[in-house]
C-alpha cells in the first residue's frame, strides 16, 4: 500500500514494489563489491592461515617465518632492499630496453620480408627453447661478473615475446583497412604509422608485459649465478646465512618489482593505446 | 546551417577495360572483359551482378587500387593509374579506425594528403549534420551503431568533395530497416551534392530506386549484359515505388537477365 506524505520535502513515496527493487539493487551491489575484493579476501585468508599455523606447528623462524615477521623485516630493511632493488631494476630495464630496441626492428623486418621471416623465425624459436638458466653460467664465463650477463639474460628472455606479439599484431590487421588508406593515396610509411602500428598496439603491449615480467626472472637468474649486488644476490646471501625471513623478504621485493613494472606498462598503454571495448 | 557547396560531378570514361588475374596455378582468370562505359557528370549509376562478376574488381580499378591489364579509365580526362584525389570510396564495412574519434576518422584523408586539418574540421562537422549525426564528432566508433558508422564512412568519403563517389555494397552489412533508411537518405544527400556516383549492389530494388542507369553484369568473365536507363521522376519515394508499375517493369527486366543466365532460378 502506498503511503504518501502530503508535505513538500524529503519523504519519498514507497510502494511495496519499490521496496523490493531497492532490496534487489542492494543485494546486487553487495555482490559486486564481494566479487571485486574476492581476490583480496582470499589472499588475506590464506595469509591468516599461514600466520596461525606456524606457531601452532612449532616451526622455528629459520624454517618458515610468519607473514607478519616477513612484513616486519621488510619494513625494517627498506633501505637495504631498495638499494639492491635499484640494481636489479637497472638490469631489468636495460635488458627489456634492449629487447624493445632490437625486437621491434626485427619484427618489422620479419613482417615486411618473407625471406627474412623464413630465415630468422626458426632461429628465434630455437633460442627460445634453450633454458635461460642453462645459458647463465656460459654468459658469465664470457661476459664476466658485472652488469653484462644479467642484462644479456634479461634481454634474451624478453626478445621472443616482444617479437612474436609484434609480428602477430602486424599480421592480424584487416587487409581492407590497408585498401582504405591506399584509396586515400597513402604511401607505406603513412599506412604504417596511421593504421598498422595503432592497430597492433594491443598485441605489442601484451608482448611487452610478458617480456618485462620475464626480464625480472632473467636478471635474478643472472644474479644467482654471479653477482655482488641485486635482489637475487641478496636472496642467496640470506639463504646461506639461514636468514629465511630475509630470504622471503627478497622474494617479496622481487615480486613487487615485477608487479610494479607490469602496472607501469599497463598505465602507459592506457595513455597511448585506445582500449577497444572488450566483449563483456 | 550553411549549405554545402555543390560538388560538380566528374565525367568518367571507361574504355576497353580489362583485368586479368594471374594465379599461381598458371591459369589466368579473366575478371573483366573489355568493358566500355561512359558515365555522365552528376549521374547515379548502379552496377548489379552476381558474385564473381567483377563488380568489385571494377571498383578496385576505378579507385586506382589495382593495376589495369588493358584499356583505360579517365576521370575528367585524367587517366586513373593510382588512387585519385577526385575519387571517394565507401566500402561494405565502415572500416573506421576504432582508436580515433568520429571527426578524426572523417579527417583521415585530409591528414594523409597533408592538407590543413583545421580548415576541414568545420566541413567535417557540417557533413555530420547532413547525415543526422550532429554532435557525435567526439564519440568513438564503438559507441555508434552499424548504420551510424557507415554514415561516418560516407562523410569521410565526401570530405574532399570528390567528383566521383564509389560505393561497394555500402548497405550490405546493415539490417533491413537501417538499409531502407540509408537508401532514402542517400538519395536526398546525392540530390544536394550532385557528384557522380557508381553504386555497386546485389539488390535489384535498391539499384533501380537510386539510379539513373543500371548496369547489369554477367558472371565471369565480367561483361555488361544490360545498360538500363531508369526513367522515373525524382525525388522517388521508397514507400510509393513498390506500387509503381514502371518500377516493377525495370526490376523485371533485370531479373529476366539473371534468370536467363541461371543466376536466379525460378521455382
Amino acid at each position: 500500500m502506498a503511503r504518501v506524505s502530503g508535505f513538500s520535502g524529503s519523504v519519498a513515496v514507497q510502494t511495496e514494489r519499490e521496496k523490493n527493487t531497492l532490496k534487489a539493487k542492494r543485494k546486487f551491489r553487495l555482490q559486486q563489491l564481494t566479487e571485486r575484493f574476492s581476490a583480496l579476501f582470499l589472499a588475506f585468508t590464506l595469509l591468516a592461515i599461514w600466520q596461525i599455523a606456524v606457531p601452532l606447528s612449532g616451526l622455528s623462524e629459520f624454517i618458515l617465518p610468519t607473514p607478519l615477521a616477513i612484513a616486519n623485516r621488510i619494513a625494517n630493511e627498506l633501505p637495504l632492499l631498495a638499494s639492491h632493488g635499484y640494481i636489479t631494476l637497472f638490469e631489468v630495464l636495460a635488458g627489456f630496453g634492449m629487447g624493445v630496441a632490437i625486437g621491434i626492428p626485427l619484427s618489422l623486418l620479419i613482417f615486411y620480408s618473407r625471406a627474412f621471416e623464413k630465415a630468422v623465425y626458426p632461429l628465434l624459436v630455437a633460442l627460445q627453447t634453450i633454458p635461460k638458466v642453462a645459458l647463465a653460467p656460459i654468459l658469465v664465463l664470457y661476459l664476466g661478473y658485472g652488469w653484462a650477463p644479467k642484462i644479456t639474460l634479461a634481454f634474451l628472455i624478453a626478445l621472443f615475446p616482444i617479437v612474436i606479439s609484434t609480428v602477430v599484431g602486424l599480421q592480424s590487421l584487416d587487409k581492407n583497412l590497408v585498401n582504405l588508406v591506399r584509396s586515400m593515396g597513402a604511401n607505406e610509411m603513412q599506412t604504417f604509422f596511421k593504421v598498422r602500428l595503432p592497430a597492433a598496439l594491443p598485441n605489442i603491449f601484451g608482448g611487452f608485459k610478458v617480456a618485462i615480467s620475464l626480464s625480472v626472472i632473467g636478471a635474478v637468474i643472472g644474479e644467482y649465478v654471479a653477482a655482488e649486488r641485486g635482489l637475487g644476490y641478496l636472496q642467496l646471501q640470506a639463504n646461506s646465512l639461514f636468514d629465511t625471513t630475509l630470504n622471503f623478504a627478497s622474494v617479496v621485493a622481487i615480486s613487487a618489482l615485477g608487479v610494479s613494472l607490469y602496472f607501469i606498462l599497463d598505465f602507459i598503454e592506457s595513455k597511448v593505446a585506445y582500449k577497444r571495448d572488450s566483449a563483456k | 546551417m550553411s549549405a554545402v557547396s555543390p560538388t560538380i560531378g566528374a565525367e568518367v570514361d571507361i574504355a576497353q577495360l580489362t583485368k586479368v588475374y594471374h594465379t599461381r596455378e598458371s591459369e589466368d582468370v579473366l575478371a573483366l572483359d573489355a568493358i566500355d562505359l561512359k558515365i555522365e557528370r552528376g549521374s547515379f549509376v548502379a552496377v548489379v551482378g552476381p558474385s564473381g562478376c567483377g563488380k568489385s574488381t571494377l571498383l578496385s580499378l576505378l579507385a586506382g587500387l589495382t593495376p589495369i591489364s588493358d584499356g583505360q579509365i579517365t576521370i575528367d580526362s585524367e587517366r586513373v593509374i593510382k588512387p585519385h584525389s577526385k575519387i571517394g570510396v565507401v566500402f561494405q564495412s565502415d572500416l573506421l579506425l576504432y582508436w580515433r574519434t568520429v571527426v578524426e576518422n572523417i579527417l583521415l584523408p585530409i591528414e594523409i594528403k597533408g592538407l590543413d586539418v583545421k580548415k576541414y574540421t568545420a566541413k567535417a562537422e557540417e557533413l555530420l549534420n547532413q547525415v543526422g549525426l550532429a554532435g557525435f564528432g567526439k564519440k568513438y566508433p564503438s559507441e555508434l551503431s552499424g548504420g551510424m558508422r557507415q554514415r561516418v564512412a560516407i562523410c569521410r568519403a565526401l570530405i574532399q568533395e570528390p567528383g566521383l563517389l564509389l560505393m561497394d555494397e555500402p548497405f550490405g552489412a546493415l539490417d533491413a530497416l537501417t538499409r531502407e533508411q540509408m537508401i532514402m537518405d542517400l538519395q536526398t544527400m546525392w540530390a544536394r551534392l550532385g557528384n557522380t556516383v557508381l553504386f555497386i549492389t546485389h539488390g535489384i530494388d535498391e539499384a533501380v530506386f537510386l539510379a539513373d542507369r543500371v548496369i547489369v553484369m554477367s558472371p565471369r568473365p565480367g561483361r555488361i549484359d544490360l545498360d538500363l536507363k531508369i526513367d522515373m521522376p525524382r525525388p522517388r519515394q521508397w514507400s510509393r515505388v513498390h506500387e509503381d508499375p514502371t518500377f516493377h517493369g525495370y526490376v523485371r527486366q533485370i531479373r529476366e537477365i539473371f534468370e536467363a543466365k541461371g543466376i536466379l532460378v525460378a521455382h
